[in-house]
């Protein structure tokens, strides 16, 4: 397709080829056609945000990308190969972390087990070994939790590490979502609606570690979200989705000046 | 003091004239001991002292190779962490000059710091500390380098002038061979004259002066504090504190250094109360807000708990207020006593102090303002040796301190070892320490109004000495006490703190200086006044809404006739009742330059700030709406907009009495 090559951003950051490409994706549930032919590709190392009215079908191309739903048509391109159909564990094995946009955690453990589960895929060792405690797993075990351990300490929740997530309020659990889904080191991080339902002050912390989390680890990203503030200022390159159709596909700027998008999405000015 | 004393002095206390004498004393006499500690990644991590040694040589040879000069001023920003008090040490070791300053400090604050000492480097912790700092540099003439200690987040900045804490001590390590000799030549050449730290005072009034302290009043203070208190090599504390406070210096590095003590840095400022149980430390200072802030957690906890439990904490607890501080003092109980409270120790005293991490202290210390006196004998009852003692920054913390077993709630002590005290005739306290500083920097008017030519400091505070005790006690800041209308005294603090000892008030601000009575500004705590009206379903969106809730108003009016009860039996300020208050619609804060970074009330900012409230507060009106601007975090303001209702207060009659000589 186009650009395979890297590009360089407006604030001179290298991004990286192609790591993710979606080709004509179609996804259709009985009758209801939720998606229909979008392509659209994901370089290494750039935030990029897919935008839309409500329906417009964002979630299920997360959806997609993540593996939990199989494309009625269309092939989805990751490293270079095409990925055959997949478990959402096996893709998540590949690489491929997320956040829900209705928060799933483990409401009775503790931040800090609940951030382990996000190691559950570097770990190997057997029922038996885990259960002594012994060999293996213990080494394993140790190895993950220093993991773990940085990336509380990134997400600064060191105060809450040992605190059951039911008990926090609802933009602390969504950091510990993200801190989760950090956990797997992921090559790609999926984001659905991080900033939903927070306040301003909780929406500059989550943009902040967005950007640290992408500068920092070089992780690629990839997010859903509804304020268009957040989504101009962090993303390189924005995907506009409306009735499962792509209507635009660019830099924020080229975006906001694309006629289709401001009439469809951002409204008409009067 | 003799000559022989004197003698000494110039020599240094035990031939040790400086901190990185101190150091290099710990490291070769017992280098194996732990000398730092904090928690990262969830693991206490530690330094022994020879390792801290080596740690600061690093640091120091990279500063010289980084062209740091004798005399350059080096200011350090962030959290208490060793690599900050490494950098303190390491700027003296070249002989220039730390500044700490209050992290929490916005950018323009920080300008004038920076400004006026003229540093030409900076160490910061961090990237939140770095931004503030390349905010202002560019108005910085002298300003040359920056150093942080994370790289978080810095990757993207030009680097330049900018360099990360661990570079510099590589290029420290790699030169070693190049700059050891200078390095010694400077460490050596340290005398127990020359600055050890300059501390920006923050300043009720006015803008922040430079407190120059010499190697002298920071050891000499150390040295003689410490034995007052026994410490030793065995005791450790927890920095938490803000580094640029004199008490931190004092505590963190001067006795810490004196005795070769550990000190221990919390992983997060949130997870301090989590560390401080974990590390138990062995002597322990916090300002009374801190253990009021205790108290008040535990009591929410406690209306939570279970009829049994609850039974039980009140049951031992007053039994514990009745015997506990006895005990401690040494004084006779009877057996009966005895065996209940040491049955109580195990039931709850013993849990309560190890969950509020104070069960290896021996001893504690709270001083900074006023403390309640329930407040200070809860803790005492608890079995937990906590004093009183009365500072400032220019005498290097200690003026006077309570000893063991002469310990009370309403004075502050008797003189710190080596400390003289002198009343004036207006009752303003002067002292006169080997801990007084050398002078305020580039200030000689404030220094000659401060300290006199024979060395004695005024304190800016009102007290006298108790005859039969020989302790100090405060009345209040010296320019405060005025006259009312009427030709009576006028104490504003001395009711202040009448009122904050409620649970719900967390500030108070009471005026009245040449009026004919006294009004007061409150503000409530939201932690308590919270709890109450979660517990009896009173919804409210924020502060200001809870502020203005009727039965929170009513409550309030409660405790101010309560205080009037109590001041009108004081002969000498039953003139200060409170006639009118009001609760404020915004908290007071820093930010907003009403309280000091160490949560002191700027009485005369606030009366102007506030100057309709407070019109309001005279004029008989019974609301009066109000619009206050003010600072966000993060810098950006915004207007808050409110009708406060103002409330009229029961008074008590003053009894006429003939003024008995104090």
């Amino acid at each position: 397709m186009k650009d395979t090559e890297g590009y360089v951003t407006a604030d001179g950051r290298q991004i990286g080829g192609v790591l993710m490409e979606m080709k004509n994706i179609t996804l259709k549930f009985g009758g209801v056609t939720a998606i229909s032919d979008i392509s659209f590709d994901v370089h290494e190392g750039e935030i990029r945000a897919i935008i839309g009215p409500n329906g417009a079908g964002k979630s299920s191309m997360l959806n997609i990308i993540s593996g939990f739903y199989t494309p009625t048509v269309g092939e989805v391109w990751y490293k270079g190969e095409k990925r055959p159909q997949m478990k959402p564990y096996e893709v998540a094995r590949m690489g491929v972390a997320r956040t829900f946009q209705n928060i799933a955690l483990f409401e009775g453990m503790t931040v800090l087990d609940n951030v382990m589960t996000g190691r559950l895929t570097h770990m190997k060792a057997s029922i038996a070994s885990q259960a002594l405690w012994w060999g293996r797993a213990r080494n394993e075990e140790m190895e993950n939790r220093e993991i773990v351990e940085k990336v509380i300490d990134f997400l600064e929740i060191q105060a809450i590490r040992k605190t059951p997530v039911g008990r926090l309020p609802y933009g602390l659990k969504k950091r510990v979502e993200l801190a989760r889904a950090l956990a797997a080191e992921p090559s790609i991080l999926l984001l659905d609606e991080p900033m939903a339902g927070m306040n301003v002050e909780e929406k500059e912390d989550m943009s902040r570690f967005i950007l640290d989390v992408n500068d920092e680890f070089g992780t690629t990203i990839c997010l859903i979200e509804h304020d268009m503030g957040v989504v101009m200022d962090l993303s390189d390159r924005v995907v506009v989705m409306d009735y499962g159709k792509k209507i635009g596909d660019g830099t924020p700027d080229e975006v906001r000046n694309n006629q289709d998008v401001i009439d469809a999405y951002l409204g008409v000015p009067h | 003091m003799g000559g022989k004393d004197l003698a000494h002095l110039a020599e240094g206390a035990e031939g040790l004239r400086s901190v990185p004498a101190l150091l290099h004393r710990n490291a070769t006499e017992f280098g194996n001991a732990p000398a730092y500690r904090e928690k990262e990644y969830g693991i206490w991590q530690s330094w022994t002292w020879a390792e801290t040694e080596k740690e600061i040589e690093a640091l120091a040879l990279g500063l010289l190779n980084l062209g740091v000069n004798e005399g350059d001023y080096v200011a350090i920003i962030g959290r208490n962490r060793p690599t900050l008090y490494w950098s303190m040490v390491a700027a003296q070791s070249v002989g220039a000059i730390p500044v700490p300053l209050y992290q929490d400090a916005v950018a323009e604050e920080m300008e004038y710091v920076l400004g006026h000492c003229g540093a030409r480097f900076a160490i910061v912790a961090d990237q939140e500390q770095a931004d503030k700092v390349i905010e202002v540099q560019d108005d910085l003439h002298q300003f040359e380098h920056l150093i942080y200690v994370d790289p978080r987040g810095m990757r993207k900045y030009d680097h330049s002038h900018l360099h990360e804490f661990s570079h510099i001590q590589e290029q420290g390590r790699a030169a070693r061979e190049e700059f050891l000799p200078e390095l010694k030549r400077r460490r050596e050449k340290l005398t127990y004259d020359d600055t050890c730290v300059m501390l920006y005072t923050s300043g009720t009034t006015g803008k922040p002066k430079g407190v120059v302290l010499s190697n002298r009043n920071i050891i000499e203070a150390a040295k003689s504090s410490s034995q007052f208190d026994h410490l030793r090599r065995s005791d450790s504390v927890l920095a938490y504190l803000p580094m640029a406070w004199v008490g931190d210096f004092i505590f963190s590095i001067g006795q810490a250094y004196w005795c070769g003590f550990c000190v221990n840095c919390p992983e997060a400022p949130q997870t301090m109360y989590e560390n401080l149980h974990e590390i138990g430390p062995t002597y322990f200072f916090a300002p009374p807000r801190y253990f009021e802030e205790r108290i008040t957690a535990l009591t929410i906890r406690m209306e939570d708990a279970g009829r049994f439990k609850k039974w039980l904490f009140d049951t031992f607890m007053a039994h514990a207020r009745k015997v506990g501080p006895k005990i401690l003092d040494g004084k006779p109980v009877g057996m009966m006593d005895r065996l209940k409270y040491a049955l109580g120790q195990v039931l709850v005293y013993g849990p309560v102090r190890n969950r509020a991490g104070m069960t290896k202290v021996r001893v504690a210390y709270t001083a900074g303002e006023a403390i309640g006196p329930e407040i200070f004998d809860f803790w005492r009852s608890l079995g937990i040796n906590l004093k009183q003692l009365y500072g400032q920054t220019e005498a290097s913390v200690f003026i006077t301190v309570q000893p063991d077993g002469e310990v009370r709630s309403d004075t502050v002590g008797v003189p710190a070892p080596g400390v003289e005290i002198r009343i004036a005739e207006n009752g303003e306290v002067f002292y006169r320490s080997p801990g007084a500083f050398v002078e305020y920097y580039k200030n000689p008017e404030s220094t000659r109004d401060t300290k006199d030519p024979e060395g004695w400091v005024a304190t800016g505070d009102a007290g006298f000495i108790e005859e039969d005790t020989g302790h100090l006690r405060i009345i209040d800041r010296a320019k405060d006490v005025g006259q009312m209308a009427d030709g009576s005294l006028f104490a504003p603090k001395y009711v202040e703190n009448k009122l904050k000892f409620f649970p719900n008030i967390l500030e108070a601000v009471v005026f009245g200086a040449g009026k004919d009575r006294c009004t007061a500004f409150i503000n409530i705590d939201l932690t308590a006044v919270g709890n109450w009206a979660e517990r009896n379903n009173i919804a409210y969106a924020s502060y200001q809404e809870l502020a203005g809730h009727p039965q929170v108003l009513e409550t309030v009016q409660k405790h101010v006739e309560e205080v009037n009860e109590s001041v009108a039996q004081d002969d000498m300020l039953s003139g200060c009742q409170v006639h009118r208050f009001l609760i404020l619609h915004k908290e007071l804060d820093a930010d907003d330059g009403e309280l000091t970074r160490t949560r002191k009330v700027r009485r005369k900012i606030i009366g102007e700030k506030f100057d309709d409230l407070v019109t309001a507060l005279y004029d008989g009106s019974e609301s009066v709406y109000t619009e206050t601007e003010v600072t966000y975090e993060d810098g950006r303001k915004g207007k808050i907009k409110a009708t406060l209702e103002i409330r009229d207060a029961k008074v008590w009659p003053v009894k006429p009495k003939a003024m008995a000589a104090e």
